[in-house]
């Protein structure tokens, strides 16, 4: 579904470049989720805005569905995979209300109205219709994650690229949030990429695992070796002796 | 889960009509908490309803001389006293009042579009167009902006129309740089990267999401800026390059009051109250504006 080769992202110019990835590869089949761990700046954020589409200072290759997309993506590169922030306080714009919001992806895709689409989407995140009507400051913050849920679904995308969508909540709110995802992917049969610092959303969500630490995959763990606690590298024993203890 | 369905039929976008009269009541609400807030929209109101029945509040009219009467003081016969023709200078003001208030808003209708347009264009698309953009509104605003006003008025005939004309030239760069700065902020924001993935194209962007989050600040810098509007507008009119006699421009009225000043103080005084009062009210009421509709403003 999903297959990256030798992925690179510079940024900056030559004599003050910041090598963020370096030259990564990985495949994802359909309706696996793959997660992506690692500390702050490892570079795992970036390596998911680049197959989103966000970032363009990327080289290598991207295939969605076994067709290569470019860094400028056409309408229906995009249809292909949607995100949800990290954020949920950021990423829905405050002066819409929650039915423009959900409205609007179908509308920038000159796909029509949208609005007859919102009660649905709503209902698939388990929230109620009328919420259409408020602004997101009048929600909190797991029912706005659950906006930003529905909003990335609304196109029907076959792939979902997941940043950090439970670290901004609750505890108590987080498990329903993945617990939402998790349905969604069995109904859909979706593909999602997870990227995340906290072990247990990855360890309650994923497949399988790939390790980051400084722009490079260190180490692929399996469910099971997560399970059993097994690791192969030296790097991620101590992120899991870490987050563990 | 089986009562939610039930209400799918309403689901409609709110219409146009409804917004409006929701987010006015919203903010009359909070206006009620700010007294100081609403003297000064009560005074902008009652400036703005003299301006539209001049005629019927007026007691005589406004350029009619009476020679015999000139340079009475106040009286209740004319209320703020006599020029030097002989003219009430109550009715003055309040034919004044229909001059600045079509000043003031002629200027912002003029300098608020183009400095939202420029600043948020400049903001959001950034590198050349920025720098284009930003450069041309830094030669602008490196003008001192009554000079510049005042040739514009010298080389295109002075009048209200030129006096308009030479405001806004001047007014528009701190609106761009106030709406370029918002922009910035903005479009790095997460759901500007998620209209971007839906397919938003960029105007979409622009106009939908970027300039909406701008609109409030403008609008307070631009009250704000009225009574700075009032100012250069009456400078211009005491210079001799605004409204041209015998329209009864309030800054014109001063100049002419000024030969008489320390004999008859009233006739420069009184249309100096009336600037005075305007631009105090413009002030307070662009303080509670930016109070109301810039939460990082809010008190304490």
């Amino acid at each position: 579904m999903i297959k990256v080769e030798n992925l690179d992202v510079v940024y900056g110019s030559k004599d003050k470049s910041n090598h963020v990835v370096r030259g990564v590869s990985f495949a994802v089949s359909r309706g696996e989720t793959l997660g992506i761990v690692g500390e702050s700046g490892c570079g795992k954020s970036t390596v998911l805005r680049s197959l989103a589409g966000l970032e363009g200072a990327w080289t290598g290759s991207i295939s969605f569905d076994g067709k290569p997309v470019g860094k400028v993506r056409t309408r229906d590169e995009l249809k292909l995979a949607q995100m949800v922030f990290q954020d949920p306080y950021g990423s829905l714009h405050p002066r819409h209300r929650i039915g423009t919001a959900l409205a609007e992806p179908i509308r920038s895709m000159g796909a029509g109205d949208g609005w007859t689409r919102v009660a649905e989407a709503l209902q698939q995140v388990g929230l109620p219709a009328h919420f259409a009507s408020r602004f997101p400051h009048e929600l909190s913050g797991g029912q706005r994650q659950r906006v930003a849920i529905a909003r990335a679904l609304i196109l029907s995308p076959p792939i979902l690229l997941l940043d950090e969508p439970t670290s901004a909540l609750d505890v108590s709110i987080q498990a329903e949030v993945l617990n939402l995802l998790a349905d969604q992917r069995e109904e859909r049969n979706l593909t999602f990429i997870l990227v995340s610092h906290d072990l247990s959303v990855i360890s309650h969500m994923c497949d399988r695992v790939l390790v980051m630490q400084n722009g490079v995959f260190v180490d692929e763990l399996s469910r099971q070796d997560l399970q059993t606690g097994v690791t192969h590298a030296s790097y991620s024993r101590e992120l899991f002796e870490a987050s563990f203890l | 889960m089986s009562n939610i369905v039930h209400d799918d039929a309403i689901i409609r976008p709110p219409a146009i009509g409804a917004r409006i009269w929701n987010s006015t009541t919203r903010i009359l609400h909070k206006l009620a908490d700010e007294p100081l807030g609403m003297i000064g929209f009560i005074i902008l109101a009652i400036l703005v309803l003299v301006a539209i029945f001049a005629p019927l509040i007026a007691p005589y009219d406004p350029a009619a001389q009476t020679l015999s009467d000139a340079l009475q003081p106040p009286s209740l016969a004319h209320l703020a006293g006599t020029d030097e023709f002989g003219r009430d200078i109550f009715s003055r003001l309040v034919h004044g009042t229909r001059i600045t208030i079509q000043t003031v808003l002629s200027v912002s209708v003029i300098v608020g579009p183009i400095g939202l347009v420029i600043g948020v264009v400049a903001g959001f698309f950034g590198g050349r167009t920025d720098a284009i953009l930003m450069r041309a509104t830094d030669i602008v605003l490196s003008f001192p902006s009554l000079i510049l006003a005042l040739a514009f008025a010298a080389a295109l005939g002075a009048g209200l129309g030129t006096a308009i004309v030479a405001i806004s030239l001047t007014a528009w760069p701190p609106i761009a740089r106030l709406a370029r700065a918002e922009a910035l902020v903005v479009r790095n924001a997460d759901y500007v990267a998620a209209a971007r993935l839906y397919g938003a194209s960029p105007l979409r962007i622009l106009f939908l999401y970027i300039a909406p989050m701008c609109i409030p600040s403008v609008i307070v810098r631009l009250t704000l800026n009225m009574a700075g509007i009032i100012l250069t507008a009456a400078s211009l009119g005491f210079l001799g390059l605004g409204a041209q006699p015998p329209l009864p421009e309030w800054g014109a009225m001063i100049s002419s009051g000024r030969k008489f000043m320390l004999d008859y103080w009233w006739v420069a005084v009184m249309p100096g109250l009336a600037i005075l009062l305007t631009s105090l009210a413009f002030n307070i009421a662009g303080d509670t504006l930016r109070d109301l509709l810039d939460p990082r403003h809010a008190r304490s």
